[in-house]
């Protein structure tokens, strides 16, 4: 069974474009696919880092990223699946609990880069739970546009390591593409922070 | 845990906390390991680098990855068996051309009880090399240093993908009467 199946869903796309559009500081970190669209969908960035891979390190990777900028918002936006993938990546997040940290979850419940089959979080699974056992303790699940100012907040006061389980519809909006050169946006991300190439 | 005097620890353990200070490594990720210990002690201890205990390695190799886009230098400590937990993750090592360094402890391939350790022992170097990583490997506690060193360098001063693999040879017989 699952207790949050009958809370509204968002239209993820109208949701990322709020929310981005409401932390303009904020380091961002996209989990491959659907994510990685809507977050590009919402404008370019060069604070915007794009995965079109390594499947289940998005997380660990914000997580890195939390640590070594920690006055600087981070936030990590990926799909149920790419969140599953790397689980243990929570528990990771959990003992550093690093306050400039925010893990968005986009959650349809379905693998949609794949064909829409049904995720663990259709078949039971509960994300905020995971969240809470593993030592997030501001772990919480949304379901409508007006959420995104409140998230946005959280973001921007960095006083607490948070994870939002966003239920959003498991439509498939246009595929709008980031660039697929990781070097390229790693070299732009790095500038934006005033960093060389290496 | 053995609780081994300082002055009873082998200095090569010591020596490689020194060449990770002196590289200005900021984050040190890891799976614990007895050949490791020493340095998780003190990285632990040290407030100018960011400890993180991993639940599994791979989620080391993103780590290190985005530690690197926000300007630091992070370093992934792991048993030969994780090596294998992380063969995918390495695939971003590539895409995004990032700078890695990991340190690599070795089963399976000298004086070892557990069978189950030898298949990802004995594949660890051709897996790391078949992802594009560069293979150092060290087995005389004298020679530790320096190929961590030039490891480290290869790492963050030419922007490679390292791995020194940590000889059996040098962390002993594990002493089964006694652990786990």
């Amino acid at each position: 069974m699952n207790s949050t199946a009958s809370l509204p869903r968002v239209d993820r796309r109208a949701f990322v474009a709020r929310l981005i559009a409401a932390v303009p500081k904020a380091l961002v970190v996209t989990g491959l696919g659907s994510a990685a669209y809507d977050v590009y969908a919402a404008g370019d960035r060069d604070g915007n880092y794009y995965l079109w891979g390594a499947m289940g390190g998005a997380s660990a990777l914000g997580l890195g990223l939390a640590l070594a900028q920690p006055d600087r918002p981070v936030v990590v936006v990926t799909g149920d699946g790419e969140l599953l993938m790397g689980i243990g990546s929570l528990g990771t997040i959990g003992a550093k609990r690093p306050k400039n940290l925010t893990v968005v979850v986009l959650d349809n419940g379905h693998y949609g880069e794949t064909g829409m089959q049904r995720s663990h979080t259709s078949l039971g699974v509960d994300l905020v739970a995971v969240a809470r056992g593993f030592g997030i303790a501001d772990a919480f699940a949304i379901g409508s546009l007006e959420h995104a100012d409140d998230v946005a907040r959280r973001i921007d006061a960095r006083a607490a390591t948070t994870f939002v389980q966003v239920f959003v519809e498991a439509n498939e909006a246009p595929r709008v593409l980031p660039p697929r050169d990781g070097a390229f946006v790693r070299n732009r991300f790095r500038a934006a922070l005033g960093l060389k190439p290496f | 845990m053995n609780t081994a005097s300082a002055s009873a620890l082998p200095a090569w353990q010591e020596s490689i906390y020194r060449a990770i200070k002196r590289a200005n490594v900021r984050q040190v990720a890891y799976v614990p390991d007895a050949g490791h210990s020493h340095v998780i002690h003190r990285v632990i201890a040290d407030p100018e680098i960011e400890d993180v205990v991993l639940t599994t390695e791979e989620e080391g190799v993103a780590l290190a990855c985005g530690a690197w886009l926000g300007g630091q230098r992070a370093v992934l400590l792991m048993q030969s068996s994780g090596v294998g937990n992380c063969v995918n993750m390495f695939s971003l090592l590539a895409s995004g051309a990032f700078p890695f360094f990991a340190l690599v402890t070795m089963r399976g391939e000298y004086a070892e009880f557990n069978p189950w350790q030898a298949p990802m022992g004995r594949a660890t170097p051709a897996a790391l090399e078949l992802m594009g990583i560069h293979v150092l490997r060290a087995d005389a506690p004298e020679a530790v240093e320096d190929v961590v060193g030039a490891g480290l360098d290869a790492a963050f001063e030419a922007g490679d993908r390292v791995a020194v693999l940590l000889g059996q040879k040098l962390i002993g017989r594990k002493q089964w009467e006694y652990t786990r």
